[in-house]
Formats: C-alpha cells, structure tokens, sequence
C-alpha cells in the first residue's frame, strides 16, 4: 500500500556523517511524507539519532562532526552555508529523549520561543499562544493554576509534554522526536502517542523509537537503520507484516538488537 | 575468608576511616582556635585607648590672640605654652627633667587635642575645664596591664617618678579608658597611640574597587568567550594552558610586572591603590577566569540544545540561558578571587607600598597604605603597642575576608536555590 498521493517534506539524498574520522551514517536515502508520522526503528548506536539531528542541523553544535550530502525541506537545500540555522530550527522542533525544560516557570518555557521571534505584539497574545501550546500538548488542565511554577517541578512525563508544547510554540512545521517516550510510564506514554496521532494532522512528524508496538501504533512509514545503514524504508504496515530484509525481519520479531 | 569475615572487615575500615576524619577535623579546629585566640587576645585591647583627665586653664592671654576670637583666629593660635602650663599642673616637678617627664605622659599630639576642645567649645574662653588627652603608649600599656611593673628602674620604659604620677591620678580617677576611634580615623604613625587603619582601610578599599571594575569583565568576556564561542584548537588550547599556569605564579612576579611596567616605563604614581590594583587585576584575572570557566561548563548541555531547538542563535542561548545559569559559581568565584587579592602582600612592597603615609587617602590616584601591607609595617616595630595594633588590623583583615566569603556562599544560594 504506497501512499503515492503524499507530498515529500524532507529529502535526504547521500548523507554521509563522520565524528570525527569515524563514520556514523553512510550514504543515507530517505523520503518524509508531510503531515504524516515517519518512525525511525534500529538497534542502539545505529545512527538514529545523528540522522534526525541532521533535519535541524543540530549536529553543527558538536565540533567534530562533519555532515556531508543533501538533506531538502520542501525541495530547498539545508546543508549550505548561507542558509540560517536560527530560521530553520523555528521551522523544524524538535523534542529530545530526556526531558530538558529550562529552570525558568512553566509559562516562561513556552513564550521563550515566541519572545525571541517576536511572534506575539501583547501580553494577551502571549497568553494565547501559552495556552494553545499547552492545550495541544495536552498539559494545559495540569499547569492552568501554577503556570509561575518551575518547569522542572512537574513530574517527568509532564515536562516531556512541557518541551513538546515548547516545540510547537514556534509552530513549526516538522516536529523531530528522539526517543520521546523512554523516560515514561505506559499511561503518560498513551497520552503522548495520542498526541502524537493528533499532531499529524497539521505536522509532519519523525520519531525514533525503540518500541516496535509504538511504531506500529503512530506510525504510517518506518525506516530501519543498521550500522549507520538504512537497511529498508517503506510503509508501517509493509515493514511489520512483511519486511522485505531479513535483517529486518529479525530485528522486529526480537531475534537481535 | 570467610563471608562475615569480610563484612567485619569492611566496617573496621570504615570506622577506622571515620577515627581519621575525626581527628584531621579536630585538628584543623584546634588550630583555628588557637590562631583566632591568639590574635584576639592580643589585639582587642587596641580598641580601646587611655585618657588622663587634665584640668586646663584656658587663658586668653596665653593664646597671644591680636584678632576677635572666633574659630579662624583659634585656628592659627599657638596652643604651645597653654598646653604646657596646664599639663605641668597635674603633679609638682622639681627640675626641667622632671617637667619633659610629665609631658611625656601624654601623647605628642596634646596641644592640638587642647586646641580642638577649645575650637568645639569656644564659650570656654578664660575658664577652667576639665580635658581628656590621649596618654602617651606607655601609660596607656600601663594602664592595660601589660608593661610589668616590678622590673628594676633601669629597664622599664617608665621612671618611678612616672610611676608615682599614674599612681597619684589612678586614685584621683583622672585616669580611664574610652573606645579607641582614633584606631578607625587615623593613618599611619610612628607613635603606638596615634596610629590607626583609616589610611590602609582607604587604600585597600581603593585598590580593590579598581581591581574589581577591571578584572570582573575582562575575566567574565575571556571565560564566555573562551568556553561559547572560541574554536577548539591548538591557540585556543595555548591559552587555556597558559590561563592555567598564570593562576600558579607567585604572586611576588606581578609585583615585579607592576615595578618595570606601571611604575618605570608608564610612570603611574608610586604607592598608590590605583598601581596596586592594576597589579592585583593582573593576578586575580586568571583566577576569576578558571572558575567561571568551570561554572559556564557545568551548565548542562541539554539547556543548550533545548534553547537552540526553538531557534535561538548562539548569543542568545549564552545571553539567555547558559550565562544566568552560570552566575552564581561566577559571582562566587570572583568574590574570592577578590579575596586572595586583599589580603596579597608581597607585590605591593615591590610597587612601593611600604612607603609611611600619614594622610589618609582621598583618592587611588594619593600614596597610601594596605590592610596587608599595615599589619607587616607594624609587626617589625618594637613599640609594645604596635603589637596589639598589629593583631587588631589583622582581626580587621579576617573580617573582611569572612564577609566577603559569605556574601559569596549567599550569592551562590540565593541563585541555585529557586529552582532546586
Ligand atoms: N557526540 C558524538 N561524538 C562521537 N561519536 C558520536 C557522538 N554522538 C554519536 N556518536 C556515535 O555515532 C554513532 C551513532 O550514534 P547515535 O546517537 O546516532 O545512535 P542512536 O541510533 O541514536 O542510538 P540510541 O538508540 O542508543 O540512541 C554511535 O556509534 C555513536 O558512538
Ligand atoms: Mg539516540
């Protein structure tokens, strides 16, 4: 089952990534559907998280590491140097596997963002926009009463909601997730797959993910990464039911990794 | 071995552990005490200072005054022979020898205290008034108990005759004591009684304002600049070891520095704060930079990237988030980097600050002295009275050096505490 009618987001063309002489991803090919859920599955150390750090050039902050290719959002190439990483990472969110809020309060983690775009003229719009995230990110019945309260004093999947209402208070238009849920119990798990779910509507989505029946459950297209390879890419359904690689087939079904 | 021969083991190394802890700890303490017990039992008696109550006769015509009185022509008036007149009162004297004996009960500085009662009180023209005027330093150790008294004539400081005379006022009451403020008002000088910090609490105020405005931003800019924003390479490394090194000289060579530099090629005036503290800035900036280094490092990466994540720019993920993070270990940190620099010695008897300055200091740009620099200048004099002078600038010292280090622990509690 192809979704041929979907428009392609992201584009990575021949993405090679060294830490330093050492290699982490070799030659990577992999289309992102817009407004879908994309999960990256793989065993630990395979490059997962290097390569969604190349979606918001996140890796220009480490100094030993060197990305080579291409990687295209909507047909517009990121990895050149005049292009502006601040813009770029206001377009593309990202949520990382530990939750990191900022030591400020809760109201404070979600206007950072729009403060330093200068997204709200008021007060009022400020509230709007603190609001709406927290409703998206379904956290705003939690927090309504103690938004002056420190971020860091909510509970560990509360603040993993905090900084995922933090990624859309810039709204942006592609939400990266590294491991979001690995810190979480099932219940605050469910919370943030259904968010998840929601999400996609108006998002295009790619979240790593070390849980099988998660991907099966957010997911319309995984890719299976080995070694820095991409091993197989295609539906969620197609990779789950009937994977194309052995390897993949022995990943899913537990028998390594 | 047994199990529970091994346990048993473990909690004799434990205990034998915590024993060495103990007495390292009590041992610590005990030398603390006997240092601060030291100092106080030597330097509180210099905050207080003997008086011998003389009556004076004001007599206008002493004063050989040609001008309406006023306090101008009281001013200019010669005090000399009045003083004289009336301190020479106080017991009979049978010859001259005996005369510059009773004067030298009293510190030098006795007409001009004459004068000023007279200058604050001029309704007390042509009468008789009873004065306080300081006692020379022998009285005053004397009267504090520490010159003994039963040692043959020939090696005390104070004659019998003397003797007799403070014995004599002693049973009037003309003798007593009062809170020593001359120690706080006074600069330096070679007599015990009259010398006081006020000059070296100037000076040391001064030079540690300079050293402060000139060090704090330049370290604060080099360790931000240094941790956030330089490349990582070899120059970068260079510094960085070289920052290292410069924090261990001794601290002498800067005197040095400051010697060939400030004062003979750039010609800064001698002995003043403002030479003193471009020299102590020049020592202290390595060590605020390492500390604030450390601090900017300490804040963990994760804020970094989730400031960068919503599209802040390098800048603003330092400005906003890394720098205020960091404050607390900074402020700390230069605290007690200003600390060392106050209580350093050496490079200022290299930069001439040794020199005897009487006048109190008005500006860093005026000859003066240094708490530091004080307590050594008087710990080489032999005037008993120096020595509690000494012990008593040294208590002023640790003073300040204790309410700097609690501001800096403050500082770092009141900023870590809100979110933790
Ligand atoms: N900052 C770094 N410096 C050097 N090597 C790194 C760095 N980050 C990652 N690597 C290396 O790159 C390879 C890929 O790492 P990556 O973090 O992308 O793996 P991952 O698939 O996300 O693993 P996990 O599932 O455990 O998070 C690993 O071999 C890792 O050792
Ligand atoms: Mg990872």
């Amino acid at each position: 089952m192809e979704l041929n009618n979907s428009k392609i987001k992201i584009k990575a063309k021949n993405l090679n990534v060294f830490y330093g002489k050492k290699q982490a991803l070799f030659n990577i090919n992999l289309d992102i559907n817009q407004k879908e859920v994309t999960a990256l599955i793989g065993p630990s150390g395979c490059g997962k998280s290097t390569f969604i750090r190349c979606i918001n050039r996140m890796n220009d902050v480490i100094d030993i590491c060197k990305v080579e290719g291409s990687v295209e959002i909507d047909g517009a190439e990121i990895n050149e140097k005049n292009v502006d990483v601040v813009t770029l990472r206001e377009k593309v969110g990202m949520v990382f596997q530990k939750p990191n809020p900022f030591p400020k309060s809760i109201y404070d983690n979600i206007a950072y963002g729009p403060i330093i775009h200068g997204a709200a003229e008021n007060k009022d719009q400020m509230d709007n926009i603190v609001e709406t995230s927290l409703k998206k990110a379904a956290l705003w019945d939690e927090v309504k009463d103690r938004l002056n309260e420190p971020g860091t004093s909510l509970s560990g999947g509360q603040q993993q909601r905090l900084c995922i209402a933090r990624a859309l208070s810039v709204n942006p238009e592609v939400i990266l997730m590294d491991e979001p849920c690995s810190a979480l119990d099932p219940i605050a798990t469910a919370k943030i797959e259904e968010l998840i779910d929601d999400l996609k509507k108006s998002y295009t989505i790619v979240i790593v993910t070390h849980s099988m029946a998660q991907a099966v459950r957010v997911s319309q297209k995984t890719g299976f990464f080995h070694l820095g390879k991409i091993i197989e890419v295609d539906s969620t359904e197609k990779i789950f039911k009937n994977p194309a690689n052995k390897m993949t087939q022995d990943y899913i079904t537990g028998r390594f990794g | 071995m047994t199990k529970e021969q091994r346990l048993k083991k473990r909690y004799r190394a434990e205990k034998r552990f915590k024993m060495y802890g103990l007495i390292s700890v009590s041992l610590a303490v005990i030398f603390v005490l006997i240092l601060v017990q030291n100092i106080f039992s030597k330097g509180s008696s210099a905050f207080s200072r003997t008086m011998i109550e003389v009556e004076v006769n004001y007599d206008s015509s002493l004063l050989e005054l040609d001008s309406p009185i006023n306090q101008n022509s009281l001013k200019d008036a010669d005090f000399y022979d009045l003083a004289v007149e009336s301190l020479l009162k106080i017991y009979p004297a049978k010859d001259s020898k005996e005369e510059r004996q009773i004067l030298r009960l009293f510190s030098p500085d006795y007409e001009f205290e004459i004068k000023d009662f007279l200058i604050k009180n001029p309704n007390k023209i042509d009468q008789v008034v009873p004065v306080k005027i300081t006692a020379s330093d022998d009285i005053d150790q004397l009267n504090k108990g520490n010159f003994p008294r039963d040692l043959p004539e020939d090696r005390r400081r104070v004659s019998n005759y003397q003797l007799n005379i403070y014995d004599n006022l002693v049973e009037k009451e003309k003798i007593n004591k009062k809170f020593n403020n001359y120690l706080f008002t006074k600069g330096d000088s070679r007599d015990p009684e009259l010398a006081g910090i006020g000059g070296s609490l100037m000076g040391s105020f001064f030079t540690i304002i300079i050293c402060l405005v000139l060090s704090f931003p330049i370290a604060i800019m080099a360790s931000i600049y240094l941790e956030e924003f330089a490349p990582k390479n070899k120059i970068t490394d260079f510094i960085e070891i070289n920052i290292n090194n410069l924090a261990a000289v001794p601290s002498i060579v800067y005197g040095l520095l400051g010697l060939g530099i400030l004062l003979s090629v750039m010609e800064f005036p001698r002995s003043t704060p403002l030479v003193a503290g471009i020299t102590l800035s020049l020592m202290t900036l390595p060590r605020i930079i390492i500390p604030c280094r450390a601090s900017l490092k300490a804040v963990p990466p994760s804020i970094r990237e989730a400031a960068l994540s919503v599209g802040a720019s390098k800048f603003q993920t330092v400005f906003h988030h890394v720098v205020p993070l960091a404050m607390p270990g900074t402020l700390s940190g230069t605290i007690i980097g200003l600390a060392q620099a106050l209580g350093e010695t050496a490079p200022l008897i290299l930069i001439g600050m040794v020199a005897f300055v009487v006048d109190i200091p008005s500006s860093p740009v005026d000859p003066s002295a240094s708490l530091p620099v004080q307590v050594y200048l008087w710990s080489e004099q032999a005037e008993r009275g120096f020595v509690e002078k000494t012990s008593a600038t040294i208590m002023m010292l640790l003073g300040f050096l204790i309410v700097m280090n609690f501001i800096a622990v403050y500082l770092r509690q009141k900023f870590e505490k809100k979110w933790n």
